[in-house]
């Protein structure tokens, strides 16, 4: 594809500025490529069976994490000033990400990724929805979309819901928008580094699988409205959901949340901490064929204040529990088929506030920052887009969400002008279009 | 469900109860005994049913009381009201009863909350009112529900008064839009006042009706996020010159949706105009959409389905029945109380509700059977906290620092959208984005049973319970303490067949004390007797 060679592969010794450098193409032109190379006759087969995002609530710092600038001077790294190397050549990290480091072939970092919105509410539903916000209707995230398409109207048959949250809900905007609270993901809580996972409604506390059946029996029993009017529809349905939650709550379904399972040296490599173990779950449940799991950071990245004590704290956790599961996914030969990707609503400001109340922060910044992409059809070891030498401006190739959205909708095989059905039938369609002013510089064919 | 599982699951109720030498399981639901005189609604309703070969039953005594107090108060009988009830041998209870329970406080707060719902009452997301005002605005709605103030008195102060969002609730009328424009504001007054979407108007007239909203002006203050609502005489001038719109040649002429012109002259609020025009006896939307929005809230159907759907295609199941409640929510002066009183003291809202789904599918839009629907979200959880004594903690994110609401508050009270909690979101709270009626959705999905059936969130205030504990001595006998569970819960007593079978699970020995009463009110929490208006 004309779009793939416009943007040769790191690997093959050239960067790609060095690339766009010496032939002369402009980001403008490459655009328009990747736009012709957008529209094809038929839709590609999907790739990617399942999505696992992890989201940074609260905006993680590029600056200080994938987009590394350890020469912009102290007023901009503050303490973090190292960079290194991957095992990808001309990709370098933050040394806050050395495990992240050694499996840089298995993912891209996406680092002109843009919107311009800095408030959480707005840039989070901005970037999981594709929406602008403000609009008349509250679309739907990401992950209840999936949940329309690939859930059980789609012939998912799993006893887990199709779109899990581990372990909270985000809380701040409804994930499922217009499409109701049949579509609104299941929320784990509990702490998966607990010794005992106890996922809400599905493994209580203190309740022996005896006594749970006991209880049930006395429940249909004492349930005298139920068998005064057996057929009434109502109360039949009533029946299919609490019959459905019984079967995960008493059969084997439960079991995917079980991590003694695991092999305790495998877990020990995600990590002994909520983040990592989480981790695990999300591949447990991929692996049960859970179209859409996302893992709300368990830790704000909102580092008005306490910045680099925070970053010190959190980026080693988000280190090792993605570099493990980009590892484990590859093992067990589920990264082909799994999109991981990684990031907060938006980065946050390159330049170090060290006034007070701040002393030495960062705030908000959606003007640019980096999203992590891997698997599923994304390929892996590449660099897409490019920011100055203080990370503040982009300098070539920006990502709105709709192309990040779109890529990730793309490679799943769900088309992206889909229409989505509205309790009033309005004409309400997965993506915004640029026809409709959606910003857009094309989908992510570099790397698809 | 397929007909063989209908069976066997018929099959093994009648086992446990033993349906031979029992009377059935509906006598606790029905009393084939009770014969009121028909009144005006059911002289209405019943010829519709005689065709059909249906003779309703009236319920019981039991689901009478705690009917009421969920329909009219969104609240459960305290078990000392239901036994007062059941013990209350005056020959008009019902009547009685009624008029007790619509005077209580929590009829304002239920009804704030299905206004709120309308009128989109939130602090942030998708529409913005901010904290203040949402509170300012829900304060106003309560307050006029609470002196039962005329409707038509109560729309037109939303949609002519003039101030602060803060200090000024029904100004917020206006804020409480996700489109803050005139078409945004005419599509709300439409959908709202007149029950009709303006998807299913001729393109033409949303413009005609929106002219009337052209005046109207929003202007920020020195305080944060305060807003004055006001009438703005030289705004389409402003607007013309910084180039917001074409300079219309000419007078400026309004459209009412029946085709009423009006000019707008700048010498009086068009906004005004509008009120004349709208809230008036023959208006043929006003009084129609209201009398149809009380009768759907307490048969959940309404007689022109659904309730904010009015248009020629979409025509009343009964229009003699709408026409008599029309005439008279006017003759009383737009008195909203009279109309619940009158629709609750009818045999139709007294129908049981126990049919078969035969009988449903032949009855349906007759209001034949009362309707089974599952609690609502903020009702729910308030049962629950009742039955077990606990609270809940509702906060909101907006703004920081998080909001905390008084733990002794309902979530049926709550003022505000944003104030939420888990358990709120998972059943189906809705999220104030449209003030259509539907979209709070209380069909059940398996996410909402295994939280009720198995989450620690309900286990731990049943555990925890003083409530259960005080009934519960070690030193009273079974029956006794049965007896009182059951009023406090499901609102009646125990028939003998259930106290057998609480006997036996007792026998059972898997759990003994305490745990044996955690268990039987969990069970009877989890039965759709709990869980459904019926």
């Amino acid at each position: 594809m004309t779009a793939n060679r416009a943007f040769p592969d790191p690997r093959d010794g050239i960067s790609r500025r060095e690339a766009l450098r010496r032939t002369g193409v402009g980001a403008a032109a490459l655009m328009a490529g990747a736009a012709r190379a957008d529209a094809p006759a038929a839709p590609p087969a999907a790739t990617a069976r399942s999505v696992i995002q992890v989201f940074l609530w609260g905006g993680m710092s590029h600056s200080d994490t994938w987009d590394p600038k350890p020469d912009a001077g102290y007023d901009y790294t503050g303490t973090f000033n190292k960079a290194i190397k991957t095992n990808v050549d001309g990709i370098l990290l933050s040394d806050l990400f050395p495990m992240l480091a050694k499996q840089a072939d298995k993912f891209s970092l996406i680092r002109g990724m843009t919107h311009g919105n800095n408030g959480h509410e707005t840039a989070a539903y901005l970037m999981q929805t594709g929406h602008m916000p403000g609009e008349r209707l509250a679309y739907p995230a990401i992950g209840a979309v999936f949940a329309l398409f690939k859930g059980y109207q789609a012939g998912y048959k799993g006893l887990i819901p199709p779109y899990v949250v581990l372990t909270r809900p985000q809380g701040r905007f409804s994930e499922s928008g217009f499409l109701g609270s049949k579509f609104k993901p299941f929320a784990t809580g509990g702490d998966p580094n607990a010794p005992r996972f106890e996922v809400e409604g599905v493994v209580a506390r203190g309740i022996t699988d005896q006594r749970q059946a006991a209880r049930r029996d006395l429940l249909n029993e004492m349930n005298v409205l139920a068998g005064a009017t057996p057929d009434h529809p109502e109360l039949a349905h009533s029946r299919e959901c609490r019959e459905q939650a019984y079967n995960l709550i008493l059969g084997e379904g439960k079991d995917v949340f079980d991590l003694s399972k695991e092999d305790p040296k495998l877990r020990d490599r995600y990590g002994r901490h909520t983040f990592g173990q989480s981790c695990l779950v999300a591949r447990r449940l991929v692996e049960a064929g859970v179209p859409y799991v996302t893992i709300n950071y368990p830790g704000g990245w909102d580092t008005h204040s306490n910045h680099f004590a925070t970053m010190s704290r959190q980026c080693p956790q988000l280190d090792q529990g993605l570099a493990t599961l980009l590892q484990d996914l590859h093992d067990r030969g589920l990264l082909e088929s799994t999109i991981v990707w990684c990031c907060g609503e938006f980065g946050r400001t390159p330049k170090v506030d060290w006034q007070p109340p701040w002393n030495g922060g960062r705030n908000h910044f959606g003007k640019v920052f980096t999203v992590l992409v891997a698997g599923g059809g994304f390929k892996g070891g590449r660099v897409v887009g490019a920011t100055d030498d203080k990370g503040e401006e982009i300098k070539e190739r920006p990502v709105y969400p709709i192309d990040l959205l779109g890529s990730i909708y793309r490679l799943a095989g769900i088309d992206p002008d889909a229409k989505l059905p509205h309790p009033l039938g309005y004409d309400a369609r997965v993506l915004a279009s640029t026809e409709a002013g959606a910003k857009t510089a094309g989908l992510l064919t570099e790397i698809m | 469900m397929n007909a063989c599982q209908v069976s066997v699951w018929a099959a093994m109720v009648a086992a446990v109860v033993g349906a031979e030498e029992r009377p059935p399981l509906r006598a606790i639901y029905e009393d084939p005994t009770l014969d009121p005189p028909l009144t005006e609604i059911d002289r209405r309703v019943y010829p519709e049913l005689e065709p059909l070969g249906i003779r309703p039953k009236l319920c019981s005594d039991a689901v009478f009381i705690r009917r009421l107090f969920l329909d009219a108060a969104g609240v459960l009988p305290s078990a000392a009201d239901a036994a007062a009830f059941l013990a209350d041998t005056n020959a008009n209870k019902r009547a009685i009863w009624i008029d007790r329970v619509l005077d209580r406080p929590e009829f304002a707060d239920y009804w704030a909350m299905k206004w709120s719902d309308l009128l989109r009452v939130k602090a942030e997301f998708p529409v913005n009112l901010w904290p203040n005002a949402a509170q300012a605005f829900h304060r106003w709605i309560r307050e006029s529900l609470r002196a039962n103030k005329p409707y038509d008195q109560f729309v037109r102060e939303m949609l002519v008064t003039n101030g602060s969002n803060f200090r000024v609730g029904p100004v917020n009328f206006y804020r409480a839009v996700q489109n803050r424009n005139p078409e945004g504001w005419a599509t709300a007054v439409a959908l709202i006042f007149m029950g009709t979407r303006v998807e299913h108007w001729p393109s033409h007239r949303l413009a005609g009706m929106s002219m009337v909203f052209t005046e109207l002006s929003i202007k920020p203050t020195k305080e944060w996020k305060e807003e004055i609502v006001f009438w703005d005489p030289d705004l389409p001038a402003k607007v013309a010159a910084t180039g917001g719109a074409a300079v219309v040649a000419g007078p400026r002429v309004a459209e009412f949706p029946d085709g009423t012109k009006v000019e707008l002259r700048g010498d009086r609020d068009p906004r005004e105009i509008l009120a004349d025009w709208l809230i008036t006896p023959t208006n043929q939307w006003f009084a129609t959409v209201m009398a149809n929005r009380v009768w759907s809230w307490l048969l959940g159907r309404g007689i022109v389905h659904e309730p904010d759907d009015f248009r020629p295609d979409n025509p009343p199941s009964n229009p003699a029945l709408l026409e008599y409640l029309r005439a008279e929510f006017v003759a009383q002066k737009f008195d909203v109380k009279h109309l619940f009183r009158l629709i609750l003291n009818s045999r139709t809202w007294q129908h049981s509700s126990v049919a078969t789904a035969d009988e449903l599918a032949k009855a349906e839009g007759t209001f034949a059977f009362y309707p089974m629907r599952r609690l609502e979200a903020e009702v729910l959880i308030d049962a629950i906290n009742k039955v077990t004594g606990s609270t809940e903690l509702y906060t909101s994110p907006i703004p920081e620092p998080f909001t905390f609401v008084p733990e002794t508050k309902s979530a049926v009270a709550l003022p505000d959208g944003s104030i939420t909690s888990p358990f709120l979101e998972l059943f189906g709270r809705p999220a104030r984005a449209t003030g259509m009626e539907n979209e709070r959705s209380n069909r059940p999905i398996p996410a909402q049973w295994m939280h009720l059936l198995n989450s620690s969130h309900i286990q731990q205030k049943i555990q925890a319970s003083a409530t259960i504990a005080a009934i519960a001595q070690p030193n009273r006998k079974l029956p006794e303490i049965a007896e009182d569970i059951y009023l406090l819960v499901l609102s009646r007593r125990p028939t003998a067949p259930e106290i057998e079978r609480l006997a036996a699970y007792e026998q059972k020995g898997v759990v003994r004390g305490r745990d044996l009463w955690n268990d039987i009110v969990w069970a009877l929490i989890n039965t759709d007797e709990f869980l459904y208006r019926h």
